[in-house]
């Protein structure tokens, strides 16, 4: 009888670096990491010998210099004497701005176009799939230059509006499409806690007022479901919640004397309402339709993941379509669409960096651009430029990562 | 039976009635357009909206297409020849057809060498996109890259040969040893190409005088559709094995190899491409030694490969994933080593999953080689947006030369995705 017993060890030896897998690992990785410190090295003394060749060095003191040049769309307050730093954050201000517009048109065209290309009339479908495929297969910078030739090259100017008899007119006397920028009227107030200034406080109230009456009607509906619960009978909730939503903030925009500013002509231009510039429509319309596109596939493959039976056991159950579709059907496909659709939104947020093409005033316009050709510090303003960006991707990916936490299949 | 009953019953049919045709409401046309487009007063609301906007598009775009005007100097001849007539001014497609497609300064007579290049593009893929021709093509495939190099940048002959023999030693030396160990036929080949490059360079060096049977043309003259196609092309076909070795490296167990492909996916992942083409255009000539001249189609080629590997990498890490975890194990218990695992069970039947989502990459990248406009190179885009529309001749005709781009991107890139979805079902071996 033999017994098994394990090879006696032996003293190490050096080829066991290479031949025994419990050492080699640490071979490949010591190795690794001795190529890697060289190229770095390397990387990092070519670097240094150019710096000094070209009497540069790496400093972010510019960001405190004057700017010196003029932004057309700005949300904050800034002018050319404002700082680089100032520009930057009006360029990051810009491109949420444009990022967030942009994600909820895309969703809206998205939507729209997934279900209606599963729609059972024919040309509808046949419609929808055209749309998504010339879309999806042609560069959104083409997209976002063509947009933009329409804003700037079709629309009249504004000398058209002028005169006995004007060629262009305005959209119900309150809208005006013009070649430098849309005008639109604007809202403000004639009363409440702002001095006669831009009435902060008085934006914050409303939003406050929205906010309460959200949690209000929420609260009504829990309260709603706890009798259903209990008795079996559903309380009508529908007018409560209207009046939870329009009662107090209409109180409030009379309290606080709404206004409309209507834009009107004025000199060379419009003035007054608020203009939304050629530049902003062209990116926001170009990144919505063709994001667009990409999320009706993924809405469609969203539906499609729902198989037929779950449907049908629904029916079966006695549900209403409409409650099919809201208690069994979305739920599963919400899970298949939403992670897709998060990445989506961070693609709109890249693509948003494409305004440098049309002249938009976003972040890689302002930092990357017009910064960067003054001052002439090329690395330290790419670099803001990238940690910017990839601060906004790790945000939203973190976001995901919690949703697909929280959306998981709970399997036990 | 008809005998049995003859008394009591009248008559009994003898024969079949012939079938009838059935009822209008339920054949042909009219009855597919009831089920498919007037189902529903609300569907049949959709169907005339949808009309109404076919109408729009229609009666916008024809017009314009069919009273078109190809022959004319410039955009003023054009109006005159409409005579206020509505139609698009295709002339300048015809004039300037040589700069959309190779840019304002590849020389003219020598526009048969990047046609010829292309020409022989199709010839060196078509082997490696369509399994069924013969796998002798394949050898051609493998000498393309070197000949395409000479052909659109010309020069002395001796620099694509010396690259060529580099590549075959190192592949010879690589098959002879890789019987023995993947590592050391892999490592051993790219040092025998390297010994042969350097010692290639000393032979170019030595044989001066007119080598050269092309005309050079410098990199900064290249422009037009030819350099999209060249830069997806390329960066696309560097990416894939890049690609592969991080997604692999990204699976690996070791701390050190992994975190690396994390960091470098992960980063290049976050930023837009268009950080990364100001990386190319002004930051990363500061990390090349001082005093060497690497050209910008070289630089954006580096940026714009880094770009793809890193998504292509994650592509591929998903195609690992959806392995059962069966194939790994059956390949461990087969006692493989890593590099036989990978190259015989793991990376054929991952790269298959893997080939939707490489071609859906490989189309947005095509696409977004019009970036490179805006760090003023001359693609399609810079071409039409600078010299172009900036000429006096051509001022103002956006529509014809934007929608020229279009299409021309449009065809490809449809194409690539047709071709997608026929290898998909091509190489779909389950569910049969």
């Amino acid at each position: 009888m033999t017994t098994l017993t394990d090879p006696a060890k032996g003293a190490f030896r050096p080829s066991m670096l290479l031949y025994d897998t419990r050492y080699r690992s640490l071979t490949l990785q010591a190795i690794a990491a001795i190529v890697l410190a060289l190229c770095l090295m390397y990387l990092y003394s070519n670097l240094a010998d150019n710096l000094r060749a070209a009497g540069l060095n790496i400093s972010f003191g510019f960001l405190a210099d004057t700017a010196g040049y003029d932004i057309n769309q700005t949300l904050i307050e800034y002018d050319s004497q404002s700082s680089n730093l100032r520009a930057a954050m009006v360029g990051i201000i810009n491109t949420l701005l444009v990022a967030f517009l942009a994600c909820i048109t895309a969703t809206i065209f998205g939507v729209l176009a997934g279900v209606l290309r599963l729609s059972p009339n024919w040309l509808v479908r046949k419609l929808m799939a055209f749309y998504v495929e010339i879309f999806r297969n042609i560069p959104v910078l083409i997209w976002i230059i063509i947009i933009f030739t329409i804003m700037t090259a079709v629309l009249p100017a504004p000398s058209a509006f002028r005169g006995d008899e004007p060629t262009s007119s305005m959209l119900f006397d309150l809208a005006a499409f013009t070649n430098r920028g849309i005008y639109i009227p604007g809202p403000y107030f004639t009363r409440g806690f702002g001095v006669e200034g831009d009435g902060g406080l008085n934006w914050l109230l409303v939003i406050a007022v929205l906010i309460g009456s959200l949690i209000a009607t929420r609260a009504v509906t829990a309260s709603a479901n706890a009798k259903q619960e209990e008795t079996g009978v559903r309380p009508k909730t529908l007018w409560i919640n209207l009046a939870i939503w329009f009662v107090p903030i209409i109180v409030v925009l009379f309290a606080l004397g709404l206004q409309w500013d209507i834009p009107a002509l004025r000199g060379f231009n419009f003035g007054g309402g608020i203009q939304i510039g050629g530049p902003l429509i062209a990116l926001w319309f170009a990144l919505s339709i063709y994001t667009g596109a990409f999320i009706a596939e993924n809405v469609r493959a969203g539906i499609l993941a729902v198989s037929s039976g779950q449907t049908e056991a629904a029916a079966a159950l006695g549900l209403r379509p409409r409650r099919v579709m809201s208690l069994v059907v979305l739920p599963q496909a919400l899970r298949v669409i939403v992670p897709p659709l998060i990445s989506q939104y961070l693609n709109i947020t890249k693509n948003s960096s494409l305004a440098i093409a049309v002249g938009y005033a976003d972040i890689t316009a302002t930092l990357g651009g017009i910064t960067l050709n003054q001052t002439g510090r090329a690395i330290e303003c790419v670099l803001l430029l990238m940690l910017f960006y990839l601060i906004i991707s790790l945000l939203i990916s973190a976001f995901m990562n919690v949703y697909n936490n929280t959306m998981k299949l709970k399997e036990r | 039976m008809s005998d049995t009953h003859a008394e009591s019953i009248p008559f009994v049919r003898e024969t079949t009635i012939p079938q009838a045709a059935p009822p209008a409401a339920e054949r042909g046309v009219y009855k597919w357009g009831r089920e498919n487009l007037f189902a529903t007063p609300g569907n049949a609301l959709l169907t005339l909206l949808a009309i109404y906007v076919i109408y729009l598009v229609l009666s916008a775009t024809l017009p314009w297409l069919l009273n078109g005007v190809w022959n004319a100097g410039s955009l003023s001849e054009c109006r005159e020849i409409l005579a206020g007539t509505r139609g698009g001014c295709f002339a300048v497609l015809v004039d300037r057809w040589e700069q959309l497609f190779f840019g304002f300064k590849y020389p003219s007579d020598q526009l048969w060498r990047p046609t010829l290049t292309l020409v022989l593009f199709f010839v060196a893929v078509a082997p490696v996109l369509f399994f069924d021709l013969p796998r002798k093509l394949l050898a051609f495939t493998a000498v393309f890259p070197f000949l395409a190099y000479w052909l659109i940048w010309g020069g002395p002959i001796l620099v694509p040969v010396m690259a060529l023999i580099g590549v075959a030693v190192g592949y010879v030396v690589y098959s002879r040893l890789v019987t023995k160990s993947f590592a050391g036929g892999f490592f051993g080949g790219i040092a025998a190409a390297v010994v042969v490059w350097f010692l290639g360079g000393y032979v170019i060096d030595a044989t001066t005088g007119p080598s050269a049977m092309l005309r050079s043309v410098p990199s900064r003259d290249l422009g037009g559709y030819m350099l999209n196609f060249m830069l997806g092309v390329t960066c696309v076909s560097l990416s894939v094995p890049i690609g592969i070795a991080l997604a692999l490296g990204r699976q690996s167990s070791m701390p050190l190899i992994k975190w690396l492909s994390v960091i470098f996916i992960e980063f290049i992942r976050g930023v837009p491409l268009i950080t990364l083409l100001f990386v190319a255009s002004v930051m990363l000539a500061y990390f090349f030694p001082p005093n060497s001249t690497v050209d910008l189609f070289l630089r954006v080629v580096i940026m714009i490969t880094m770009f793809s590997s890193a998504y292509i990498a994650e592509v591929i890490r998903g195609g690992l994933a959806a392995l059962p975890k069966g194939q790994y194990e059956a390949a461990d218990s087969l006692g493989l080593d890593y590099a036989q695992a990978m190259r015989l069970i793991i990376l054929p039947q991952a790269l298959k999953i893997s080939i939707p989502g490489i071609v859906n990459i490989a189309v947005g990248l095509f696409k977004d080689t019009t970036l490179v406009s805006v760090i003023s190179m001359f693609d399609l885009v810079g071409m039409i947006r600078g010299p172009i529309l900036a000429s006096t001749d051509w001022n103002g005709v956006y529509w014809e030369l934007l929608g020229f781009a279009a299409l021309l991107f449009f065809v490809v890139c449809y194409g690539i995705s047709q071709y997608s979805q026929w290898l998909e079902r091509r190489l779909a071996t389950d569910h049969r």
